[in-house]
């Protein structure tokens, strides 16, 4: 079982590529919660679309895939803010006209420029694809986000639940939403290699989802969301090892698995509170 | 900031205002003057900007037209003396929060970015939750309570954050009679040490029993007075925009 377990850690690229998918993953999770309760699947998944214009350019010209995402992803939230700003279209409005866009964009310039299976790796994750510099980079993204979380989690929790009471304190409500979707930006950015553009919503999105079914309280959740998370990347990562899946969808079937387990969890749980009240 | 002696608590100047994107004027020459201690009702039909008049004080909208003075300092210098309840529908009841979490919140103003709460901030938000005997619900997820309840730690919030000009935006939509009462008899305690409410309201009833100085808005000040000077039939009619046919029969009704 051990040396199962360690036989592809050997390798240094399937090990940097292990390294690349724990840390997407937890800083996945860490803004899980907050994606899931404010009701910003539909922006997360926008901003993850939105990037792979940045990608292809970056590709196309030679710099660094993450300066590319990074730039596209500011793109895509600076967009958002001045179409939603003007209220004459609803915000869902303004992100479903930049992500689709901007998504067709980055398909337009793909099949100039990549082969097919470039394609693939960008749209469902290449997870042993990572080198050295990238890693760092990874390393760096993920500290800032989790650090970002840990910060200003009061302020997250208090312009979520009531904005008016934040104003009243002298927060501005509009700093931390873009605030937060920059660094849903930035995660999205490192989780497209370890799981891809099309698949990051689940990353951002079922951790916390499962962990909610379980819990009510949101440090709980934010700490369920981190564990399922790391969980199914492992899981995910050992099985497109030893049974050659592909990574990406690997890891959001395990997610989606225990998805259903916390479902059914809560499910039982109800019961038997129903049973006994 | 200090407070400036003998400046009222609100001085509204010339104030109009207008939505974005929209041809009317939401509120129209608005002036007032609110003294500390006055227990205020904004009253008038929906619509007529009584929400409006207050995201305007908080400075959750910008002021363009006009001038608005808490204080003695323009409202937007003056954030940890201006509180907010605000209308139901503003608040995400369903986020993962708990009711102790909630009232700390109006602690927040007073710790600053990145402090935790002192012992000090947990005394006051344990005094709070007493008062609005709320202490045994302190670990509950807000969405799990009552409209009643949830309205209550909004109070408790309220008394935390300790500032002198308290806003509520209909705090008594969907709220119990044993909560009403506890409402208002905190609003007085709080009025009588100093503190100035001004609270908008669909509830005509409610006004002489517990208001010092009703405002009728409708876009503009329709009328502002003492309770007794004001509620006659025919503001009531101004403000609701009705006409009042003054028959006995309706008379009796109308004057409660």
């Amino acid at each position: 079982m051990v040396e199962w377990l360690i036989e592809p850690l050997t390798y240094s690229f399937i090990l940097r590529g292990l390294a690349a998918g724990i840390l997407a993953s937890l800083a996945c999770a860490t803004l899980s919660a907050f994606v899931v309760w404010r009701g910003m699947a539909f922006a997360g998944d926008a901003v993850a679309h939105s990037i792979l214009p940045g990608i292809v350019i970056a590709y196309m010209f030679g710099f660094s895939m993450f300066i590319g995402a990074i730039g596209a992803a500011a793109a895509a939230v600076a967009g958002i803010g001045i179409i939603s700003r003007r209220r004459e279209l609803q915000e869902d409005t303004a992100i479903g006209v930049m992500f689709a866009g901007l998504f067709a964009l980055g398909i337009l310039l793909l099949s100039r420029v990549a082969a097919f299976q470039d394609l693939n790796h960008i749209l469902f994750g290449n997870i042993l694809g990572v080198n050295q510099s990238d890693l760092i980079i990874m390393a760096l993204i993920a500290a800032v986000v989790v650090l970002l979380v840990l910060l200003f989690y009061k302020e997250l929790l208090v312009t979520s639940f009531d904005p008016a009471h934040s104003v009243a304190i002298g927060l501005s409500p509009e700093l931390i939403r873009y605030g937060l979707l920059g660094a849903v930006a930035l995660t999205t950015v490192i989780a497209v290699q370890s799981v891809g553009v099309v698949l990051v919503l689940a990353l951002l999105i079922t951790p916390a989802a499962a962990a909610s079914l379980l819990s009510k309280k949101l440090s709980k959740i934010i700490i369920l969301s981190i564990i399922f998370s790391l969980f199914s990347t492992i899981a995910g990562f050992y099985g497109s090892y030893y049974m050659d899946l592909s990574s990406g969808p690997a890891i959001v079937i395990t997610l989606t698995l225990l998805f259903v387990v916390s479902w059914i969890i809560a499910v039982i749980r109800n019961r038997i509170q129903a049973g006994k009240g | 900031m200090p407070p400036e002696a003998n400046q009222p608590a609100l001085a509204v100047e010339n104030l109009s205002f207008r939505y974005p994107g929209t041809t009317k004027n939401a509120l129209e020459s608005i002036n007032l003057t609110i003294k500390p201690g006055e227990r205020v009702a904004l009253v008038g039909p929906n619509g007529s900007g009584k929400s409006t008049l207050l995201k305007l004080i908080l400075g959750l909208e910008h002021l363009r037209t006009g001038s608005i003075m808490v204080y003695g300092h323009t409202a937007t210098s003056c954030r940890h003396r201006v509180a907010i309840v605000p209308q139901r529908a503003a608040v995400d009841w369903r986020f993962p929060v708990t009711v102790r979490q909630v009232v700390m919140m109006g602690r927040y103003v007073h710790l600053g970015w990145l402090k935790r709460p002192k012992p000090s901030d947990i005394e006051t938000v344990d005094q709070a939750m007493e008062m609005m005997k709320i202490t045994h619900l302190a670990g509950s997820q807000i969405g799990e309570l009552s409209g009643g309840q949830q309205q209550r730690v909004m109070i408790a919030r309220t008394l935390a954050h300790d500032a002198d000009l308290l806003l509520l935006d209909e705090p008594l939509n969907h709220v119990d009679i044993t909560t009403q009462e506890l409402i208002f008899h905190t609003i007085e305690a709080l009025s009588t040490a100093g503190k100035t409410a001004i609270i908008s309201t669909h509830d005509l009833g409610l006004l002489p029993v517990h208001f010092s100085r009703v405002l009728f808005i409708d876009r503009t000040i329709i009328a502002d007075g003492a309770v007794s000077e004001v509620l006659t039939p025919e503001t009531i009619a101004r403000a609701y925009g009705f006409e009042f046919h003054g028959k006995p029969e309706e008379k009796k009704w109308l004057n409660g």
